[in-house]
């Protein structure tokens, strides 16, 4: 019998069901605070997800989503301020307008391979974080806040605002988490697995290898500015160094994936729980605690290459979001 | 005349983005490696030669003889005890090594010299120089920089096509594993290549750190310097990478003479317009 589920995934998706209700009613049993800290959860949830499946399904290692992290804020910020438009509207427009920005820049950037694709997706961040500097009605190096009367559309009173830009937040999280569970179910998952086993046994049986990368660079540009829009809501300012910021939109990230687990889904989780139970125990130790992360990330990625989830998964066989299938042989 | 003066200064200026290219562009030759991390060595280097230039009261240039020996024992230590064990098939794994060894170097030297600004003081060699032209004067740091510059690719080629230890480079770089038959250890040649590269490094460093004011967060601004050099000059030619260093040196000082705010942008953009056109660089060596 081929199956895909296992008890341990049908007891996980029980289990996040149950979670996304009481996620979903955090606003009538937590503080303003536990809204918060859960709101920036699923934003390094959302964009953990989003490095993920591009580094460790698609071999695309980028070291500047970043980029439309700032642009989708910068665009959300734009839209709320010059055409009056309700910030949950101008959540998807910056998608889409990231979109649009992200095929162009996508066919350059695929002129590199390997680690220098890496560092031409940066200097393409550091191109929008220089122009952005540049863009005197948006504040320039300074950066602008969103007006009061922006967020005033949104709700008339604070706990409904608060409300509304969480619910964005775990939207936008378990979204993601969605989006790479379903698109690694779906054909192209099976065209990025092919690929990732044998880049010439795949495209000889007719996968367009980069058509695949391409269309899922360009998915994850989308999905990274919303979650950037949504950040700009959370701060309600954007400013070029804070939102085209490499260390908090892209280190952290790509820390959180490596110690969770590259090239699974429940590493991103595991390693956003890690690096939020990590901050709040070291993250007063200020550059020392950076240096832990870089030398846990080192050690993990040296020992056990697939992070802390790779080794639970081939310790026990277990697969809590399954994509592959399982051959069960009865007696 | 302005003109003349203004790209005549970003020449000589592309003599030290050549100098941080050129250690990136020998290790990609050798071991196909890209160190995210160069940039921030480049600038533990200045921080170095800062601490040598603090306990000996040495011209920082002088410094280079302590700076260069121990940077190089430090790569050849690198290379054999952490990177060698990240390469394979899989680019993975040195990438992310790198990038977290990134974060670590600019932490480590935030924690242990804070985010105040430093500067080498080279005494008057830094201000001195001679007229060239009616209007365009060249100061003796930046020709010494550019000549340096010259002369470390010309002695990386030399090392490469005439010792015995550029062709085991090139035997690696070209067939590890035959080379591995022929009794070149593969993790030795990659080591020696480490070493050099942070030779070239320290010297950079210094150079970086005479030429302007250096603190812990610069270093990934020198590797995307770097990384554009080799790009724009194509991948494995060591005197394209000069070249292109020279083109970005230039672009980057006729933007800053339109507006200063638009100096790094116009070397990007130059960099990006080149990768438009010319893919593979404008003096491409060896397939990326």
């Amino acid at each position: 019998m081929i199956t895909r589920s296992t008890p341990a995934s049908r007891i996980a998706a029980v289990m996040a069901v149950l979670l996304f209700v009481a996620l979903l009613a955090a606003p009538w049993w937590g503080a303003t605070s536990t809204l918060r800290l859960l709101g920036e959860f699923m934003v390094y949830l959302a964009l953990a997800s989003l490095w993920n499946l591009l580094a460790g399904y698609t071999g695309l290692v980028s070291v500047g989503q970043q980029a439309f992290v700032g642009l989708g804020g910068y665009i959300l910020v734009a839209l709320a301020m010059f055409m009056d438009l309700h910030p949950l509207i101008a959540v998807p427009i910056a998608g889409f307008v990231a979109v649009l920005i992200a095929l162009p820049v996508g066919k350059l950037v695929f002129r590199l391979q390997g680690a220098y694709f890496a560092i031409g997706t940066w200097v393409v961040a550091e191109v929008f974080r220089l122009v952005a500097a540049q863009v005197t009605i948006m504040g320039g190096g300074s950066g602008i806040s969103l007006p009061a009367t922006v967020l005033k559309t949104m709700a008339e009173t604070k706990f409904w605002r608060e409300a509304m830009i969480y619910w964005l937040a775990l939207a936008l999280g378990f979204g993601a988490l969605a989006l790479v569970y379903g698109l690694l179910r779906s054909r192209i998952g099976l065209a990025l697995t092919a690929i990732r086993d044998s880049e010439i046994a795949s495209s000889s049986l007719g996968i367009k290898i980069e058509r695949v990368k391409y269309a899922v660079y360009v998915a994850v540009a989308g999905m990274t500015a919303m979650v950037g829009s949504l950040i700009s809501l959370q701060k309600i300012r954007v400013s070029p160094d804070a939102a085209f910021s490499v260390n908090d939109w892209t280190a952290f990230v790509i820390f959180i994936v490596v110690i969770g687990g590259i090239g699974t889904i429940e590493g991103p989780i595991i390693g956003t729980i890690i690096y939020f139970l990590l901050r709040e125990f070291l993250a007063d130790l200020g550059s020392i605690y950076l240096m832990i992360l870089g030398v846990l990330a080192i050690i993990i990625m040296l020992v056990a290459p697939k992070g802390i989830w790779g080794f639970i998964a081939r310790r026990w066989n277990v697969s809590l979001f399954p994509t592959g299938y399982r051959v069960h042989i009865k007696d | 005349m302005i003109w003349v003066n203004i790209i005549i200064q970003g020449i000589l200026v592309g003599g030290l983005y050549a100098l941080f290219a050129a250690g990136l562009s020998l290790i990609f030759g050798v071991m196909r490696l890209v160190n995210i991390a160069h940039g921030d060595f480049i600038v533990a280097a200045a921080f170095l030669a800062w601490v040598v230039v603090q306990a000996t009261g040495l011209n920082p240039l002088f410094s280079l003889i302590v700076v260069v020996p121990l940077a190089m024992a430090f790569g050849y230590a690198l290379q054999k005890w952490i990177l060698n064990r990240t390469l394979g098939k899989d680019i993975l794994p040195p990438l992310l090594v790198t990038f977290g060894l990134s974060i670590i170097l600019q932490n480590g030297l935030l924690a242990v010299f804070t985010a105040d600004s430093r500067k080498l003081n080279a005494g008057v060699v830094e201000t001195a120089s001679f007229p060239l032209l009616p209007d365009v004067a060249i100061g003796y740091l930046p020709l010494l920089q550019f000549i340096v510059a010259v002369a470390v690719i010309w002695g990386l080629q030399y090392l490469f096509y005439n010792t015995a230890l550029g062709r085991a480079f090139r035997a690696t770089s070209d067939d590890s594993e035959t080379a591995l038959l022929m009794g070149l250890d593969q993790r030795k040649v990659y080591a020696w290549a480490m070493a050099l590269c942070m030779g070239v490094v320290a010297i950079a460093g210094v150079f970086l750190g005479v030429r302007s004011n250096f603190d812990p967060f610069m270093g990934p601004g020198r590797l995307i310097f770097g990384f554009e050099a080799v790009i724009i000059g194509g991948l494995g030619n060591l005197w394209g990478t000069l070249i292109g260093g020279v083109i970005l040196g230039v672009s980057q000082a006729i933007g800053a003479q339109i507006n200063p705010g638009w100096q790094v942008l116009a070397g990007h953009l130059v960099f990006l317009l080149v990768l438009a056109i010319r893919p593979k660089g404008l003096f491409p060596r060896i397939e990326g």
